[in-house]
C-alpha cells in the first residue's frame, strides 16, 4: 500500500515544486542582475492568473491547437512522475526507464512543435523548425547517456540505477563524470536555458521556445508554461537521484529514511537551480548556427564516456 | 599511502579534467578563450601531478606540480594575453575547420590512443595504463590542435597542449627523474620566448599572423 502512497506524493510534489523552482531561478538571476525580481512564489501566481483567463483560439487552429497543451502537460507530468527522487518504492518503479523518459519528452516535444505550427504564423513555423534542430542533435547525446549509464550498471532503470551507485558499486569513475557533463548539456538544451534559448526573451530571431507557444492563452498557456516548469524540475530530480543518489529513500526505509529522502531531494532542486541561476548570467547567448557545435560536444562527451567504460573495464 | 580503488579513480579523474581541456581548447575560436582554456589545462595538470606526488609518496613531483601551477598556468598564459594585445589580434575568430569535424577527428584520436596504448601496456599497473591512456589523446589533441589552426598563437597553444600530455604521461610513470622534467618545462619557456619573437617578426615581414598568408611564399607553388 505504500508505494501507492509514496507515488502519490512523488506525483503532486513534482507539480507542486515546479513553480517554485522556476520561481527561485528568476529570483536568484534578478538578485545577480542587480534588480530585486519577484518573490519565488509569483510563477504559482502567473499560473493562477492565467487560468482564469479566457482561451483564445485563432481560427485558423485546429484541433491539435487545443489538444498539444494537455497532451504536453500529461506526457512531461508522467515522465516526471516515474523518477525516483526521493525514494525507489515507487509503483510506477518498474516501468520507469530512461528510454521511455527520452520517448515521453519526444512526445511532449512532438505535440509543442505540431501546435506552433498549426496556427500557421512566421514564428510558430520558426520555433518548431528549431526546436527539432536542437532535438535532433539532444536526442542522440541523451541516448549516448543513457547507454554509457547502462554499461556501468547494467541496467536502464533509474531505481536499478540509484541502487547500484547507493550500494558502492560504482566508485569515482570517469565515465560517470563525462556522463554527467554530457547530461547537463543536453539538460540546458532541453529546458532551452541560455546559451542555447532565453526562456525570458521575446526578441523574434532568438526565440526558440517561446516562439512555439506564442500563440496560446488562458489556461493552455498555462498549462505549457507549467509543462516547461515541469520539465525543469524532472531533469534536476533526474540529475540529481542518477549522479549523486544520496539520501533517497530505498525500499523498506522507515518513516525517517523518507523524510531524509524528501529533505536531500528539496536541497538538490535548491542547488541545482541556483547553480543553473549562477552559470545562466555568467554565460551569453549562443548564435543558433552554433547549437550544432555545442550538442556535438555533449553527443562526444557520451560517446568519451562508453570508450573509458571499455578501458576501465580492460584494467 | 596504499594504492586504493579511490586514489586510481581520483587520478584518472583528474586526467580526464586535462583530457576535456584539451578537447575545450579544440571547442574554442577566440583567442583569449583559448588561452583561458590553456591556463585551466595546466592547473588541472598542475592538480594531477600533486596526486600523483600524493599517491606515490614521491614529493619532487609536487616541485613538477609547482612547475606547472607557476609557469604553465600564470606565467605562459599573461605572457601570451600581453602579447596578443600587443598584436592587436584579440578579437580573430578562427573559423580553420569545422569545429565539429575538429571534434570528430578528436574522439577518433582518443579512441586510437587506447587502442594504442591497451595491449602495449598488458603487464603494466592499472594506474599507469589509464593514464598513459589520456597523456597520449592529449598529446595528439595538441597535434591536432596545431593541424587545423592558421593562426600562429593557437598552433602556440596547441604546442603547449602537447607537452602538457608530455607531463601527464611523465608523472603517472614512476620513477621519472626529476632533472627531466625541469629541463623540459625551461625548454618550453625558452620556446615560449622564440615564439613571441617570432610573432612580431612574422607580423612585421608579412602583416598577418595567419600562416596560411605564408604558404603564397613558399618557393614550390608556380
Amino acid at each position: 500500500m505504500t508505494p501507492v502512497i509514496w507515488q502519490l506524493v512523488q506525483i503532486f510534489l513534482v507539480v507542486g515544486l515546479a513553480p517554485a523552482v522556476t520561481g527561485w531561478v528568476r529570483l536568484v538571476k534578478s538578485r545577480l542582475q542587480g534588480r530585486i525580481g519577484a518573490s519565488p512564489l509569483q510563477p504559482y501566481r502567473d499560473i493562477y492568473r492565467l487560468l482564469q483567463k479566457e482561451a483564445v483560439v485563432a481560427h485558423s487552429a485546429s484541433w491539435v491547437f487545443r489538444a498539444a497543451p494537455y497532451v504536453t502537460f500529461s506526457a512531461v507530468w508522467l515522465a516526471a512522475a516515474i523518477i525516483p527522487a526521493f525514494t525507489t518504492d515507487l509503483v510506477l518503479v518498474p516501468a520507469a526507464d530512461l528510454i521511455a523518459l527520452v520517448a515521453l519528452l519526444g512526445v511532449a516535444r512532438f505535440w509543442t512543435a505540431l501546435a506552433g505550427m498549426d496556427v500557421g504564423t512566421a514564428f510558430g513555423g520558426i520555433g518548431a523548425s528549431r526546436e527539432m534542430m536542437i532535438a535532433s542533435l539532444a536526442e542522440p547525446a541523451m541516448l549516448m547517456v543513457t547507454f554509457s549509464l547502462s554499461l556501468i550498471t547494467g541496467t536502464t532503470a533509474p531505481a536499478q540505477i540509484i541502487g547500484f551507485v547507493l550500494s558502492g558499486g560504482v566508485g569515482i569513475e570517469v565515465s560517470m563524470g563525462l556522463a554527467l557533463a554530457a547530461l547537463v548539456m543536453v539538460s540546458i538544451a532541453e529546458n532551452g536555458r541560455i546559451p542555447i534559448d532565453n526562456p525570458a526573451t521575446h526578441l523574434e530571431l532568438t526565440m526558440v521556445h517561446e516562439a512555439m507557444v506564442l500563440e496560446y492563452s488562458g489556461r493552455h498557456l498555462a498549462l505549457m508554461e507549467g509543462a516547461g516548469m515541469v520539465r525543469l524540475t524532472l531533469y534536476m530530480a533526474l540529475i540529481g537521484s542518477i549522479f549523486a543518489p544520496w539520501g533517497i529513500a530505498l525500499p523498506g526505509a522507515g518513516a525517517v529514511g523518507l523524510t531524509i529522502g524528501l529533505g536531500a531531494f528539496l536541497a538538490k532542486c535548491f542547488v541545482l537551480a541556483t547553480v543553473l541561476a549562477v552559470f545562466e548570467t555568467v554565460i551569453a547567448k549562443m548564435r543558433v548556427f552554433r547549437y550544432a557545435d555545442f550538442l556535438g560536444g555533449a553527443l562526444l562527451l557520451g560517446l568519451l564516456a562508453t570508450i573509458f567504460i571499455y578501458v576501465s573495464e580492460a584494467v | 599511502m596504499v594504492l586504493t580503488q579511490l586514489s586510481y579513480d581520483m587520478a584518472h579523474l583528474i586526467g580526464a579534467g586535462v583530457l576535456m581541456a584539451g578537447f575545450q581548447l579544440l571547442y574554442q575560436r577566440r583567442l583569449f578563450a583559448v588561452l583561458n582554456t590553456f591556463a585551466f589545462q595546466a592547473l588541472a595538470l598542475a592538480a594531477a601531478a600533486a596526486w600523483q606526488a600524493h599517491i606515490q609518496n614521491a614529493p619532487h613531483l609536487y616541485v613538477t606540480a609547482g612547475i606547472a601551477l607557476v609557469f604553465k598556468a600564470m606565467i605562459v598564459p599573461f605572457a601570451l594575453h600581453w602579447l596578443v594585445e600587443r598584436l592587436g589580434i584579440h578579437k580573430t575568430v578562427e573559423t580553420a575547420m569545422s569545429i565539429g569535424w575538429t571534434m570528430i577527428a578528436g574522439v577518433a584520436l582518443v579512441a586510437l590512443s587506447i587502442l594504442l596504448v591497451l595491449p602495449v601496456t598488458a603487464n603494466a599497473a592499472a594506474l599507469t595504463r589509464e593514464s598513459l591512456a589520456m597523456a597520449m589523446s592529449v598529446v595528439l589533441l595538441g597535434l591536432l590542435m596545431m593541424i587545423t589552426r592558421h593562426n600562429a598563437v593557437t598552433q602556440v597553444v596547441g604546442f603547449m597542449a602537447l607537452e602538457n600530455g608530455l607531463i601527464l604521461a611523465a608523472v603517472s610513470a614512476k620513477g621519472m627523474p626529476l632533472v627531466v622534467e625541469i629541463s623540459v618545462a625551461f625548454s618550453v619557456l625558452v620556446a615560449m620566448t622564440l615564439f613571441g619573437i617570432f610573432f612580431f617578426r612574422i607580423r612585421e615581414r608579412f602583416e598577418t599572423l595567419d600562416l596560411n598568408d605564408l604558404e603564397t611564399y613558399r618557393g614550390d607553388r608556380q
